[in-house]
């Protein structure tokens, strides 16, 4: 049923994908080929919104990726208080993701936000100008899932053997060469799920582009460019386009973690 | 003793972290409508008033939603959760081909781009008649709750003792007995956990809610946030959407409370070696 509910949709996207059909006009349907492909790739506004989704995913996995280390490295040390701290780090993880977006527009907002006032800002547009958007946009979305990375990580934190540590420290490794020479590598299982997991996730954002800027001051996602084009302006043919190309690059992204970096995942999961 | 002084403060810039933004949610919440179009920007209300409640919960809008919200994610959870349990049951019991196809299958659609799935959705949704109807929504939860729930679920069966019916069973139990005193304790923890990572799923989902609803009759509160108004023109909306969202937050920060340790192990137990 799974199976039949994605790959099904994603068969008609396909076929739709390659028609002129537009709801709004029924009758006019008609085959068009790849016409509709050409159009996309040829249109900078694609290309627009794949850069933008492109760095919306590489800050927020980066920026997750170190500080929910951080996070995790302070679970993993904290003696007491570890019960509270876990509870407090899952609330934002809980947190639906509109509301979080919403609540950090309206603290950016000109006349709701407290943050200009705080940073003697005065009436700056946050949402009016494509990078502070962007930045509000990977805020938003930082605070949400860091806390899922570092309990990923902090998972894998947990395996890594103590006495090797303690080794390395009587030998005289600096607290930095012990993280790259030891720690690191010995979760380097966790994190490359935390990286996989993160980088397919970041990839579809369309809750916070889309109720912060709508897509405005040129922060359209690919997402957001497929829900306008298959169910605002109804336009099928091209709005499966859109789904299509969507579905490929995501596959491509899982395609390259699995094989080229080794993303073991049914090994990593402990299956044997 | 430094050193763990010095960990405590970085848990307290964490704790702060994570309440900071939800402090700014219920001050908001809290303020009269008047404090925004004032422009006056301050991170506390002038004054503390419930209305905004009130105004919120007799919009039809948002009670609806509401009702929406809650019927949708328990109908798919518990249906997800009971398909995943006899899936995840044989996965851990079981030996049989394509194993491990079927759990990387279900993490190859945990990780499918749901905006891919709209358009054909919305259009087989329209020609069938389940356009904006629950039964339109709790379709593409499951097949995205379903997976998740399977590969959650068989982490954590995966970790039962099995044998210990067998022991029951030589003890003199019979099976009936040894599955609900002996299997049924083991494995709830899971089922439970499961449950709740499956709710927070279908309860957060924006995307699906807004592209296949179009009026009150199922449209869940993610979405109708996104269609707010104030109470009059000239009013500010902000003040409403916040509290539509405290309401909405209570549930999942009373789950993560009371389960704070059972999620914890949920969500990490498909990625390392439990």
């Amino acid at each position: 049923m799974m199976i039949l509910v994605t790959a099904y949709p994603l068969g008609y996207a396909v076929v739709l994908s390659l028609f002129n059909y537009r709801l709004t006009d029924p009758t006019g349907r008609s085959f068009a080929g790849l016409d509709n492909y050409g159009v996309i790739l040829r249109d900078p506004i694609w290309w627009n919104d794949f850069a933008t989704t492109l760095m919306i995913t590489l800050i927020t996995v980066g920026v997750e990726l170190v500080l929910g280390f951080v996070f995790a490295l302070v679970m993993l040390r904290i003696v007491r208080g570890l019960g509270p701290l876990r509870t407090a780090i899952l609330v934002p993880y809980g947190i639906v993701t509109v509301v979080s977006a919403f609540i950090w527009r309206y603290a950016f907002a000109i006349d709701s936000g407290f943050v200009n006032e705080w940073l003697g800002l005065g009436d700056f547009n946050w949402f009016g100008n494509r990078w502070s958007a962007i930045f509000v946009i990977c805020l938003s979305e930082i605070w949400k899932t860091t806390p899922f990375v570092s309990l990923l990580l902090l998972a894998g934190l947990v395996q890594v053997p103590e006495d090797m540590q303690e080794a390395a420290k009587v030998d005289g490794a600096t607290a930095w060469q012990r993280l790259y020479k030891i720690t690191l590598p010995n979760m380097k299982a966790a994190i490359m799920v935390a990286l996989l997991f993160r980088t397919l996730d970041a990839f579809r954002i369309f809750d916070n582009p889309f109720v912060m800027t709508g897509g405005a001051s040129d922060t359209s996602t690919i997402s957001l460019l497929a829900y306008r084009q298959n169910v605002t302006l109804v336009n099928l043919g091209m709005g499966s386009a859109v789904s299509v190309l969507l579905f490929l690059t995501i596959a491509l992204i899982a395609w390259v973690f699995v094989k080229g970096f080794k993303t073991d995942l049914s090994r990593v999961r402990g299956d044997s | 003793m430094r050193q763990s002084r010095w960990w405590t403060v970085a848990g307290v810039v964490i704790v702060t972290y994570s309440f900071f933004p939800l402090l700014w949610m219920i001050s908001l919440a809290f303020k009269p409508p008047s404090d925004i179009v004032s422009g006056d920007p301050r991170f506390l209300p002038s004054a503390w008033t419930f209305d905004n409640f009130s105004e919120v919960f007799s919009q039809p809008l948002f009670s609806r939603a509401l009702l929406n919200s809650i019927g949708i994610a328990a109908i798919a959870t518990l249906l997800s959760v009971v398909i995943a349990m006899f899936a995840a049951y044989a996965i851990a019991r079981l030996e049989f081909r394509g194993k491990k196809l079927l759990l990387s299958l279900a993490l190859g659609i945990a990780m499918f781009p749901q905006a891919a799935l709209v358009g054909p959705l919305f259009d087989m949704w329209r020609s069938i008649g389940i356009y904006d109807t629950w039964i339109g929504l709790i379709i593409p939860y499951l097949t995205f709750a379903l997976p998740l729930s399977i590969w959650t679920m068989s982490a954590f069966f995966r970790q039962i003792p099995w044998e210990m019916e067998q022991a029951a069973r030589v003890d003199g139990a019979s099976s009936w007995q040894a599955f609900t005193k002996v299997i049924v304790p083991l494995a709830a923890p899971g089922v439970f956990t499961t449950a709740i990572l499956t709710f927070f799923f279908c309860w957060n989902d924006f995307l699906f809610a807004i592209s296949l609803t179009s009026t009150n009759d199922a449209r869940t509160v993610p979405a109708a946030l996104a269609f707010f108004q104030g109470a009059s023109m000239f009013q500010s909306a902000v003040p409403y959407v916040m509290a539509a969202s405290v309401v909405v937050t209570i549930p999942v920060v009373v789950l993560v409370l009371v389960f704070q340790r059972r999620i914890v192990a949920g969500l990490t137990s498909g990625a390392v070696k439990g």
